[in-house]
């Protein structure tokens, strides 16, 4: 039983139920959270490429470029507590960059510019659910929100939407990530509110 | 280090404010105690949730203001359009209970066997942290030297004035005031910039040659090699362009260590 706080009172809208997890709330802003400074890749040196399958699959900007992107619409949850709804994005489908690759690996740890990492289930970016992001709100994706690209992967806390991210390691087993190795849980569904480890 | 920040299953544990302390007309300290405490590092954060009549809940992350080994303590700035933070600097008192969860991070954190100089940047209320650190570094004995360049709109608004005056040896403070300034100011009164910033901070370590710098893992910081290691926290413009200063200077990126108090959420 909490203990209650006299004088307390809920002074913002009720979000939809369906539409902010638990313990979440909306903010109109963007906020920035990283680890370290700002990494600034020249597009020319940039490439996305996945290891781990049966070969080593890389993308040039240019290449990656010029895959199909597609726009979507969603809802970003962060585990620091903020929603934001709504938000616009331009970006190629991992089902796409995945489906260049022959694997049979079940999990995958995305790798970023900055040395940051974060683990996921293959199965979570496939099926139209994961994508690699160039764009925000009709523009390129600023470099403080992780471009040139980083990871979208709505589903989950934001923290596995890796910025600058630069490609994925397929794996065999799970090996957390960055902010999983400082006690953060190791899925991070938001639904579920598995903030940290043992959530 | 990697892997031990966070053991266990973080459970909510009932808390009793101690004391509450204005710090400055939007900023107030709170005393916490709480009786399972496990200890905390210096830099880490708390969750901290506040339960209203109606059984409605709400969540905030707060920075530890207290150093390891002491009573946890924060400090929290008022957000006038904020839900929790108008409640916890205007309405909480000593007796009242509340319910944290913690500690938080292990990223952002420093120890005495990570070694120096420090420097630490703040922007605001991104102090709290850097104070847990400097506390901390009092309390060790450690005979790392550092830094605090420490942002503020004007003087009423330093946060731990009369601590950061009387620190001991081996520490030094520099404010800028970027709003206003008392008669007779000589300090800076600008935001932080590049000059400032080469003007301030101890000399990058010469990167060895043949190693590129910049391109190392955040995880393989906290190392005791390396040269300076800097701390940056502060509202997120402050933070990008102090980082960037920094890399700018010489700094290997994993040894700037960023923490962001967004203009969200209270």
């Amino acid at each position: 039983m909490s203990p209650i706080s006299r004088g307390f009172h809920r002074k913002r809208i009720q979000a939809p139920a369906d539409r902010v997890p638990p313990g979440q709330y909306v903010t109109g802003d963007f906020p920035v959270l990283s680890a370290g400074p700002t990494p600034h890749t020249a597009l020319e040196r940039w490439s996305f490429s996945i290891t781990g399958g049966r070969e080593t699959r890389s993308w040039t900007w240019e290449e990656f470029r010029a895959l199909p992107a597609e726009t979507l619409t969603t809802d970003i949850h962060c585990v620091t507590r903020w929603s934001k709804l709504d938000t616009r994005w331009e970006g190629v489908s991992l089902d796409v960059l995945l489906g260049a690759v022959s694997y049979d690996a079940r999990y995958a740890l995305a790798f970023s510019d900055g040395g940051y990492t974060t683990n996921l289930p293959v199965g979570d970016l496939l099926g139209g659910r994961a994508w690699v992001a160039f764009g925000y709100g009709g523009a390129p994706l600023g470099a403080e929100h992780g471009g040139p690209a980083r990871l979208l992967v709505p589903h989950l806390y934001f923290w596995k939407s890796a910025k600058w991210v630069r490609g994925l390691r397929l794996r065999a087993t799970d090996e957390p990530g960055f902010w999983e190795n400082y006690g953060y849980h190791s899925y991070g569904d938001p639904w579920r509110e598995q903030r940290y480890a043992g959530d | 280090m990697a892997g031990t920040a966070l053991r266990g299953r973080l459970t909510w544990q009932s808390a009793t404010v101690t004391a509450v302390m204005d710090e400055t007309p939007s900023t107030r300290t709170i005393s916490l105690s709480v009786p399972d405490w496990p200890g905390h590092r210096a830099g880490q954060h708390v969750d901290i949730r506040l339960t209203a009549e109606d059984g409605y809940q709400a969540e905030r992350a707060y920075s530890i203001a207290s150093a390891p080994g002491e009573d946890l303590a924060l400090t929290v700035e008022r957000l006038d359009d904020g839900e929790v933070s108008p409640y916890l600097t205007g309405e909480l008192r000593a007796g009242d209970i509340l319910e944290v969860r913690g500690p938080i991070g292990g990223y952002f954190v420093w120890e005495t066997g990570f070694g120096g100089p420090l420097l630490l940047l703040a922007g605001g209320s991104g102090v709290v942290p850097l104070r847990s650190i400097l506390r901390h570094r009092a309390l060790s004995g450690s005979p790392v030297q550092a830094r605090l360049l420490y942002s503020s709109r004007s003087w009423a608004d330093v946060i731990y004035r009369a601590e950061l005056g009387g620190l001991a040896e081996g520490v030094s403070v520099v404010y800028t005031l970027t709003g206003s300034q008392p008669p007779g100011w000589t300090g800076y009164a600008r935001r932080v910039d590049a000059p400032m910033l080469a003007e301030v901070a101890w000399p990058a370590a010469p990167s060895p040659s043949g190693s590129p710098s910049g391109s190392g893992s955040p995880s393989g910081s906290g190392s005791p090699a390396g040269g300076p290691l800097a701390y940056v926290c502060g509202p997120t413009s402050f933070v990008e362009s102090v980082a960037a200063g920094l890399v700018g200077l010489g700094y290997p990126a994993e040894r700037v260590k960023t923490e962001r108090f967004g203009a969200t959420g209270g």
